[in-house]
């Protein structure tokens, strides 16, 4: 018996490569003859050019050529969104280089194409752009009075209006109904700040026109989109344009984007017929490229004295930046199926205004709309806790779905295939020690201990594996939610796996590998994971929103039971055997009540030679699968945070954190620890410490890594980490996704934990990041209005 | 992150270095560690057309006995500082905020006197070498000259050291015995300080005889908390004498405002931070 490969905690196949040096980055390929790419990018948040001289910087030692959006006008086209959300949808036209105006600063105005990089930075200084400066809008409640307009053009900063309303959708009762009979209203406002991706991996983007086809690397999450959409927006046949992501470093959404300077070196290179290659900086990649979140949420939720939640109504207004990206409009909506997360609401409203605001677009970022979702949920339950002076963990169980409920139907529609927030509950409070910790926290206020204690608790549910393809179109997003795999069995019986998913960090190679290796019972080292270019991997729709192992991962399976059926036919023709005598198992097939067999390999082989082959049958093992989920996948979990607060500093400190994640099925133990740890340090880091930060003028303060503060190994405590298992029910693993939980959880746990420290003091909110700051500053108000309670 | 085209020169010598620098106009800069260098002109906030690498001058790099004093050579690393005998034995502040500097990377790089001359309000070692009345010994083209720390630091990123000068030693004298703390506040650990406070305890019976008391980021130079010093000067080594000395620690000062924190919570961290700093180095 062979050990299976599903649920081992492999190293990764991928970490030798990348930990060694041996990597190869886009910024690593040097093609004969490159030429390097610098930008000129707009120092105004919001301007007019009024001109563009770029002879000096022309005449400059090493330039080749600069090109102005004047330039490329006729041939640049406009940056794809595709996910109009309403008909009505407003955006402005978003050239590569910007032609009249400018909204963002950050932009780019012009491209320097030199012999090299120095030289073509060395130039950038020397185009002399000529702005005149536009009033700027950068506030979100300011941009919905549309008093100043981030595009004047547009007549209005509202892109689009999306509402969802149980009462007219039929899937609850009226959310009026439930506010007019609400016997405890709890009404919020929170701020989502506007957070910066930062993956490790500075965007970069190399292409080649030289060959019969044009040849892009570039790090990107999404090698087949960006082919789709280039080729579309640059008017060049799909089938000219290859696209390869090699090693990615990281993308968190950040690399879920057809971004202007990837447009911006193919017209380069075209008007060159050279290779051209352009590495942002990090402050150009802090500046410019998409930000993520940015939302002011307006709730009000509707209870029973009892704790019994009647209604949930959700206004948002949420900030798409200057421009709308790829699917920049959409992310808010995504979340709109979430902020009734676990629990069985009867009424719920949601109205989210899509508003444009001169900064940089904002678009996906791990988790997208979910995240903001969660927050507020699991904030308003505390709040709704304390106002009835309940225990916020009771107030969650009266109100959550219970494991015997499903399958179960939410109130936005959502079919829910299985979950058990009761055991994950367990878990997490049993490793905890919950009521040691609550003793402690009341003898630390009882002892007015300048360090208090507060529990944070997080219970959360996320839409995963995106997604099926008809809910997609009812959405009015523009493609499918499919994924595509090939399984090829090589004479030699060794395997090669072709993926659509786009790795940039999963370890997808790995993961694929165990499933095949276990469903065709071929050794793990024997397969080998091929993806990311488009030459190769023909078909996809790459890796966002936790999908690659419930959609990818799910046709890698069906490709490889296909390649199963095929050898089915020919093993029995083998053997002399009838098909349904034969069964598969461990790599052979086994005439059932005798000794004979014969493998995988073998049958790769004989379907090589092909000389003895049942009639009608193809010389050939190799399957494509295509799957399209039915239905998305729903990870949850049990957060608990316990927050030390520093009352003298304002300092908060993660005391302990537990997560117990039900995830479903684990391919690879080790590849999920990593992914919920990354996970929550992004979460932990929206809650603590970062922020984009804007001055007046719209100009990015948080620039660099001194100011947008990541935190690092030293700043994040060690995790309790441990998991339950509920199988999805919608795929045959009965895997859910794991790439978003960590960050969707986190944030509120740690807001709650920090909050509850406090709340007896008098402080009743605090607005992300509670940096220490912001929580003495807190204190202090408290302190002044007497509100100690 | 590619810098301005500039000049490299990297003598052997200080004579030469200072030769060197006479020569070559105002446009030059002098290359110590470059941890803050090398990053601004990559940002092209500096652009020199010459660089002067101090890096190969022996005689600058080191920590000796000088009497009742030590003398540190100006290249020598924050790495070196923050681990060797002599300063921990006899001016224990200094090893301590050494060792708070940025990461073990920079550390090994990153030079003493590089970061004194930077003068950063946030840096971490202009306050203990105020707080300990280090003598700054300058190079120039007319010899040397020697300058006492409170007339060293002259405001933002600007010191004592004239166009034509390089900073060779500090001697900083010896406070054997003497406990001493440097509590650095920062919101990750790899950021500079938003307030810090250097404290040196001379402790006699259960008083304390004597405190010096450094602040980082409270002005636009270090400053000694001397309002601290003087109510601690004699009064007895308890906590409440000690809180209620730290109380008067921002007297005088004159913080700015950032994303990290306005001039009023900055001066409510330096008394709280002045007293941990006092309880620590005092070992109450």
């Amino acid at each position: 018996m062979t050990i299976a490969e599903v649920g081992r905690a492999r190293l990764r196949k991928e970490d030798s490569h990348l930990i060694t040096g041996r990597s190869r980055y886009t910024d690593n390929i040097t093609l004969p003859g490159m030429l390097h790419l610098a930008m000129v990018r707009s120092p105004f948040a919001h301007a007019r050019i009024t001109s563009v001289d770029v002879s000096a910087a022309k005449s400059s030692p090493g330039v080749v050529a600069v090109l102005t959006g004047s330039d490329v006008a006729a041939e640049q086209g406009s940056l794809p969104n595709a996910w109009p959300v309403t008909a009505e949808q407003k955006a402005p036209a978003h050239p590569a280089i910007a032609v009249d105006e400018v909204a963002f600063a950050g932009e780019v105005v012009a491209c320097i194409i030199a012999r090299s990089a120095a030289a073509a930075r060395d130039a950038v200084e020397l185009v002399d752009v000529s702005y005149d400066e536009l009033p700027v809008v950068l506030d979100l409640e300011e941009a919905a009075t549309d008093q100043v307009l981030a595009h004047p053009g547009l007549g209005t900063n509202t892109s689009a209006t999306w509402v969802f309303d149980s009462g007219e959708a039929g899937t609850g009762k009226p959310i009026s109904e439930a506010l007019a009979g609400a016997e405890v209203l709890i009404e919020r406002t929170f701020y989502q700040q506007r957070l910066i991706p930062a993956f490790m991996e500075p965007r970069s983007t190399v292409v080649d026109p030289t060959g019969e086809q044009i040849t892009v690397w570039s790090a990107t999450q999404i090698p087949h989109i960006l082919r789709l959409m280039l080729a579309l927006t640059l008017g060049i046949p799909e089938s000219k344009l290859r696209v390869i992501a090699p090693d990615v470093g990281g993308g968190f959404g950040g690399k879920l984007q057809v971004t202007p300077e990837e447009a911006i070196t193919v017209l380069a290179a075209r008007h060159t017929g050279k290779p051209c290659k352009y590495t942002e900086t990090r402050s150009e990649s802090l500046m410019a490229a998409h930000h993520g979140r940015a939302q002011v949420q307006r709730l009000r939720l509707s209870a029973t004295k009892e704790g019994i939640v009647t209604g949930l109504d959700v206004k948002l207004l949420a900030d798409m930046g200057a421009y709308l990206g790829l699917v920049t409009s959409g992310v808010p909506i995504l979340g709109a199926f979430m902020y009734n997360s676990i629990y069985k609401f009867p009424a719920y409203r949601f109205e989210c205004t899509n508003l444009f605001t001169n900064k940089a677009w904002t678009d996906a970022y791990r988790g997208a709309g979910r995240p903001e979702a969660t927050f507020a949920i699991e904030r308003l339950m505390d709040e709704l806790a304390v106002e009835l002076g309940m225990d916020p963990l009771e107030v969650r169980e009266k109100n959550w779905i219970t494991h015997e409920e499903f399958p179960f139907t939410s109130v936005a529609g959502l079919e829910y295939d299985s979950g058990n927030y009761e055991a994950a509950t367990a878990k997490a409070l049993e490793l905890f020690d919950y009521e040691g910790l609550r003793a402690e926290q009341a003898r630390r206020r009882e002892a007015k201990d300048p360090v208090q204690l507060g529990i944070g608790i997080s219970t959360f549910t996320e839409m995963c594996g995106l997604a099926p393809s008809r809910v997609l179109g009812a959405l009015s997003y523009a493609a499918g939610g499919w994924e595509h795999a090939q399984v090829r069995v090589l004479p030699t019986g060794n395997i090669e796996v072709v993926t659509g998913s786009s790795a940039h960090g999963q370890g997808h190679e790995t993961a694929w590998s165990q499933l095949v290796a276990d469903k065709l019972g071929v050794p793990f080292e024997n397969v080998e994971v091929l993806h990311g270019d488009t030459q190769i991997s023909q078909r996809g729709l790459d890796t966002y929103g936790s999908r690659s192992l419930t959609v990818g991962g799910m046709a890698v399976l069906a490709a490889a039971d296909k390649v199963i059926e095929k050898a089915k036919v020919i093993a029995a023709h083998l053997m002399e055997a009838s098909e349904d005598d034969l069964e598969f198992a461990e790599g052979k097939f086994k005439v059932r009540g005798t000794d004979q067999s014969t493998s995988l390999g073998e049958i790769a082989f004989a379907t090589f030679s092909a000389h003895n082959l049942p009639d009608g049958v193809e010389p050939n093992l190799d399957s494509d699968a295509t799957f399209d989920p039915q239905n998305f996948s729903y990870p949850h979990g049990t957060h608990l945070a316990a927050m030390e607060v520093d009352t003298e500093t304002g300092r908060a400190t993660i005391r302990k954190y537990v997560c117990v994640d039900d995830i479903g099925v684990v391919v690879n133990p080790l590849i999920v620890e990593g992914q919920v740890h990354g996970g929550l340090a992004q979460g932990i880091a929206q809650a603590l410490y970062e922020e984009a930060v804007h001055d007046d003028a719209g100009t990015l303060v948080t620039g660099s890594f001194v100011d947008y503060l990541v935190p690092g190994a030293p700043d994040l405590p060690h995790y309790t980490t441990a998991r339950t298992e509920t199988p999805s029910t919608t795929n045959q693993l009965g895997a859910k996704g794991v790439g978003e939980a960590g960050t969707i959880a986190s944030t509120p746990a740690i807001v709650n934990g920090v909050l509850d420290a406090v709340r007896h003091l008098g402080v009743k909110d605090i607005r992300m990041p509670c940096s220490p700051s912001r929580v003495w500053a807190a204190l202090e108000e408290a302190k002044l209005s007497g509100g100690v309670q | 992150m590619i810098p301005s085209a500039f000049d490299y020169a990297a003598p052997e010598t200080l004579a030469e270095a200072l030769s060197l620098l006479g020569s070559a106009g105002d446009d030059v800069k002098l290359l110590a560690g470059g941890q803050s260098l090398i990053p601004v002109m990559k940002l092209r906030l500096a652009d020199p057309s010459m660089v002067i690498d101090l890096g190969r001058i022996a005689e600058l790099s080191g920590v000796r006995d000088d009497g009742d004093a030590l003398l540190i050579g100006a290249m020598t690393p924050h790495h070196q500082v923050a681990t060797d005998p002599l300063v921990a034995a006899h001016v224990p502040l200094l090893a301590k905020a050494a060792a708070t500097v940025a990461d073990p990377q920079v550390r090994h790089r990153g030079t003493f006197g590089g970061a004194l001359v930077h003068a950063d309000p946030a840096g971490d070692l202009p306050a203990p070498a105020l707080a300990a009345g280090a003598t700054f010994i300058i190079a120039g083209p007319g010899g040397e000259r020697r300058v006492a720390a409170a007339d060293f630091f002259q405001g933002y990123f600007s010191t004592a050291v004239g166009d034509g000068e390089i900073l060779t030693h500090v001697r900083v004298p010896k406070y054997t015995g003497w406990g001493a703390h440097y509590e650095k506040f920062t919101r990750v650990a790899q950021q500079w300080s938003i307030v810090a406070v250097a404290a040196m305890v001379r402790v006699e019976g259960n008083s304390i005889a004597e405190a010096r008391i450094g602040l980082t980021n409270m002005a636009s130079t270090p400053l000694r908390a001397t309002a601290v010093e003087e109510a601690l000067a004699g009064s007895p080594l308890t906590l409440e004498a000690i809180t209620a000395a730290s109380a008067h620690a921002a007297e005088g000062s004159d913080p700015a405002s950032d994303l990290n924190g306005d001039a009023a919570y900055r001066k409510h961290l330096a008394a709280v931070l002045t007293k941990r700093a006092l309880v620590a180095a005092a070992g109450l």
